[in-house]
């Protein structure tokens, strides 16, 4: 199910910037320009950054801005408080603040035997089957329901658990809350079953909740696995152990700074001997970047009504908020309309994982083309691709049930009616040559 | 246990305990930030809390942060940041037009026009160029191939992902990894996170603590009844030593690299920090390169670099990057595949490593100030360097070789028998309750030379020549006196 072809992994990738290359020199294909949806990349996706947030680093970077009347008092005085937290004053001091260490690293046992277990959601990010098998441990899929709105189903995890038996030992559950690449979000009730769950298996949950800011369906609310362990009560809010993730590459309220790379993990009723131990480890990873770092502080305390920076921020926050609820809306209603393509509503999260339902003949068409592998849903994307300038990402890297495919796109793409264009174009092409 | 007990509530034990962790973490062991450094925090709380101590702070000596010393950074790389950061900047008159020019540059190959964006894995595409456009320049013309360079997370994060490609095995086939004792702890801690097995050769502390081949010979024979010797690392400049190899000892170990099949590491982040008369900087790639085919087309090898150290001193923004040589065309794509996995390297980092490769041209508006800057930060280390080895060699009880280059002292304290039994009664290693003492006493944090490694026997501290001169004179001043005063109280 999930194809851990070695020397093909990234090949789709390697070919779209190939094809970006061409175009830049002046190759003619039937597209000027490459729609490259296939990260999770608000920026290249068209988006604009946070003035408030540019002008602090900026500041911070340049010190002598901060007496600028260029810039905003608040912004001054923000860049000031965050220089005066780095030791010299200097963002190229390199104190470890906030750091997300790498929880996993410390779980998996490699000498241990039965080899250590993680149970992990099918469809999932590509990279994190790999960091699992990377460390030694195994990943043992759970499959979350794609008639139900991409469901979890406490009796899936069941089923997982035990399908893992005389295999490896799991020790962790691997939950993504929003959902990625499927665009779900998990109701309170869901919440409570899965930690429910957790604590009478004892596994240790491990909750990627970067895309927390980014909820979009109505009546859809997130709720953070910290808070509802502790609201639960004892035993769970004593006992059940806990590390879930947030970073600055995904806020929906604030700056999408991805290449800034920070983010946090906080841990829940962890041993404290075993804190001694990663506090050990991360202090050898040196830190975080500290741009990132700032960024991070910047849009956990935003400015305020009053601050003179406020009223840009909050318009240009609005305007990306809009934008976006109506690309993701627009472009689900799109594809969902287009024969061949279902999709459950897209509640937040990213991106958006439809399903293609490919006619027996787009299937052995896809078996036979020799350079490509067997999955269908690379042919179609590799098609999409080369004939439509749109790179999305085949759905056998995030792992899907045995015999359906998927694309997976991100949905923030500002300027979506040209992907619409093309994408239903090239479809409509593809479903006819394969009917 | 006591948990237990302070939440009286019944315990079915967690799932994540000592016992069933990762026993490999447990291993791992940083010095440079470890027990020493938590104990000059907590004093620094009780010194804003009010509390008299004999000193009103704590001279933090231990790590190579120069910012956090005082080091000035340099103005034309905050300038082009700055407009990178927010390209609004572009329009101000008072940015000068190399720095723009470099920004747009920059800016230009980044996704959606922003730093804020993803690159690719292995580094931006740009960037890489001029890397590899630099490392011809210095190494006097020998070509390198972009694609050969991989941009990372400072240099630690690549010499951790190149650890993470060589290191495999079981029991006696399990990979051996050379490091110099004393080392940067960076690699007993990886090799310890990775299972590896550390491989110690010994510096010569009597002759400048240079590489001797016989040590190497010892090291690697030693070592081979019990693992997969397949990986030598090398620290020039070194860390903590300070050591600067000549061009022979380095054709040396590429000698015998070759002849006993081994990986080079060659972690070169302190490249532009040499001092002594008579030392220079000679790459491992162009030594390689210059004693022919026979060498260059088999030795394999990666070598690093950094925005952390040198001139720049830009530890905060975690830019660098390792050139491979001779690495297996089907290991690259792992390679690839293994990076890939952390997404990309800080996009800042880069942006900044663009500029230390491409700095302002003798044309161009900003390099007589660029110049300027950095002489002034280099020659004060230089006299740093000099300074602290004159003063410390005045000492009774210290010894310290010349600091031919890096950042770093790493003086030999004698200590007398009562010291040693008074830290082994404490359980504390005695380099450790030495700088202990020396914390509590004169607020001066140092890394013991346990942490680095060191002859049986032998006793040492690492501190950084980083401060400010005048401060650093004081320092300097505190251990001769406490060393004075520690000597007679354990006579």
């Amino acid at each position: 199910m999930w194809n851990m072809k070695q020397l093909e992994y990234g090949a789709l990738a390697r070919r779209a910037n190939q094809i970006k290359d061409e175009l830049r020199q002046g190759v003619r294909r039937p597209y000027k320009e490459v729609i490259d949806v296939f990260q999770g990349d608000l920026h290249r996706a068209g988006m604009k950054p946070l003035t408030f947030v540019r002008q602090v680093l900026a500041a911070c970077v340049y010190p002598p801005l901060i007496n600028s009347s260029n810039l905003p008092l608040d912004v001054r005085q923000r860049a000031q408080e965050e220089l005066g937290r780095c030791v010299g004053g200097s963002v190229g001091e390199g104190n470890a603040r906030d750091h997300a260490p790498n929880i996993l690293n410390v779980l998996v046992n490699r000498e241990a035997s039965p080899r250590t277990g993680v149970l992990i959601p099918v469809p999932c990010h590509n990279k994190t089957v790999l960091s699992i098998t990377q460390l030694g441990a195994v990943a043992v899929p759970y499959y979350l329901s794609e008639e139900q709105g991409w469901a979890l189903q406490v009796e899936e995890l069941q089923r997982a658990l035990e399908s893992a038996k005389g295999v490896c030992n799991p020790v962790a559950l691997y939950v993504i809350n929003p959902g990625n690449p499927a665009g779900y979000v998990q109701s309170q009730k869901s919440v409570l079953e899965v930690i429910r769950f957790a604590w009478e298996k004892r596994l240790f949950l491990l909750v990627d909740e970067l895309y927390q800011d980014r909820v979009y369906g109505e009546n859809c609310e997130f709720v953070s696995y910290k808070r509802a362990v502790s609201e639960m009560g004892p035993p769970f809010s004593g006992t059940v152990e806990l590390a879930s993730f947030h970073s600055v590459s995904k806020g929906f309220s604030g700056e999408y700074v991805c290449g800034l790379r920070a983010g946090y993990v906080e841990l829940v009723n962890l041993d404290p001997a075993v804190m001694k131990y990663i506090h050990t480890l991360f202090s050898k990873d040196a830190c975080s970047p500290v741009l990132g770092q700032i960024a991070l502080d910047l849009m956990t305390d935003p400015p305020k009504p009053g601050d003179p920076s406020y009223l840009l921020y909050k318009q240009e926050i609005e305007q990306i908020r809009t934008v976006l609820l109506h690309s993701v809306k627009k472009v689900h209603e799109v594809v969902n309309s287009l024969p061949g393509f279902s999709c459950p509503p897209i509640e937040g999260g990213l991106f958006a994982f439809p399903r293609l339902h490919l006619t027996p003949k787009a299937i052995q068409k896809a078996k036979v083309t020799a350079e490509m592998q067997e999955d269908p849903d690379t042919f179609y994307c590799t098609r999409l691709l080369e004939e439509g300038g749109v790179f999305t990402g085949p759905g056998w890297e995030y792992g899907q049930k045995e015999g359906t495919y998927h694309i997976r796109y991100n949905t923030s793409r500002a300027l979506f009616k040209e992907l619409l264009r093309r994408l239903s174009s090239f479809h409509m092409t593809f479903m006819k040559d394969f009917s | 246990m006591s948990q237990q007990a302070v939440n009286g509530v019944s315990h079915r034990g967690r799932v994540l305990t000592l016992d069933s962790m990762n026993p490999n973490v447990k291993r791992v062991e940083y010095a440079v930030r470890g027990p020493i450094v938590q104990r000059a925090v907590q004093i620094e709380k009780e010194l804003k809390e009010g509390a008299k101590k004999p000193f009103t702070e704590v001279i933090k000596a231990n790590i190579g942060d120069a910012h956090a010393m005082g080091q000035k950074p340099i103005t034309f790389f905050r300038q082009v940041l700055a407009l990178c950061s927010y390209p609004a900047l572009l329009e101000d008159s008072k940015f000068p037009e190399d720095a723009k020019q470099r920004a747009r540059r920059i800016l230009e190959a980044c996704g959606g026009h922003s730093i804020g964006a993803y690159s690719a894995s292995q580094g931006i595409e740009c960037i890489r160029q001029d890397v590899a456009r630099y490392i011809e320049k210095r190494d006097g013309g020998i070509p390198s191939n972009p694609d050969n360079i991989y941009l990372s997370t400072g240099a630690s994060d690549a010499i951790v992902t190149i650890l993470k490609l060589l290191v495999c095995g079981e029991g006696r086939d399990r990979t051996g990894v050379m490091i110099s004792i004393p080392q940067y702890p960076l690699y007993s801690a990886a090799l310890a996170d990775l299972g590896a097995v550390q491989i110690n050769y010994y510096l010569d502390e009597d002759n400048c603590w240079s590489l001797n081949i016989t040590e190497l010979r010892r090291a690697l024979s030693a070592a081979r009844e019990h693992c997969n010797p397949r990986v030598l690392c090398i620290i020039n400049p070194g860390n903590p030593t300070g050591q600067v190899q000549s061009r022979q000892c380095i054709e040396d170990v590429i000698r015998f690299a070759k002849e006993e099949h081994l990986f080079l590491m060659a972690d070169e982040v302190y490249q532009d920090n040499v001092y002594a008369e008579g030392c220079q900087f000679h790459s491992f790639k162009k030594v390689l390169f210059e004693m022919g085919p026979e060498y260059s087309n088999t030795v394999e090898m990666a070598s690093f670099h950094s925005t952390s150290k040198c001139y720049m001193g830009e530890c905060g923004f975690r830019g660098g990057y390792m050139e491979v040589i001779n690495l297996d065309p089907e290991v690259k794509a792992q390679l690839i595949k293994l990076v890939s996995v952390r997404l990309c390297p800080p996009v800042p980092g880069q942006a900044l490593l663009d500029l230390v490769v491409n700095p302002p041209q003798p044309d161009e508006p900003s390099y007589a100030t660029f110049m300027k800057e950095r002489t002034a930060v280099l020659s004060a280390l230089a006299e740093k360097a000099r300074l602290t080895e004159q003063i410390f060699n005045t000492v009774p009880g210290i010894t310290c070789n010349p600091v031919q280059g890096a950042m770093y002292t790493f003086p030999r304290i004698t200590l007398p028998q009562k010291a040693i039994d008074k830290a082994k009664e404490l359980g504390l290693v005695p380099d450790m309750f030495y700088c202990m003492r020396l914390l509590d006493e004169e607020g001066i944090c140092l890394v013991p030379g346990s942490g680095f490694g060191q002859r049986e026997g032998t006793y040492h501290f690492r501190m950084t020549i980083l401060p400010p001169t005048e401060k650093l004179k004081v320092v300097l001043q505190k251990i001769r006196e406490f060393q004075l005063h520690f000597t007679q109280e354990f006579s």
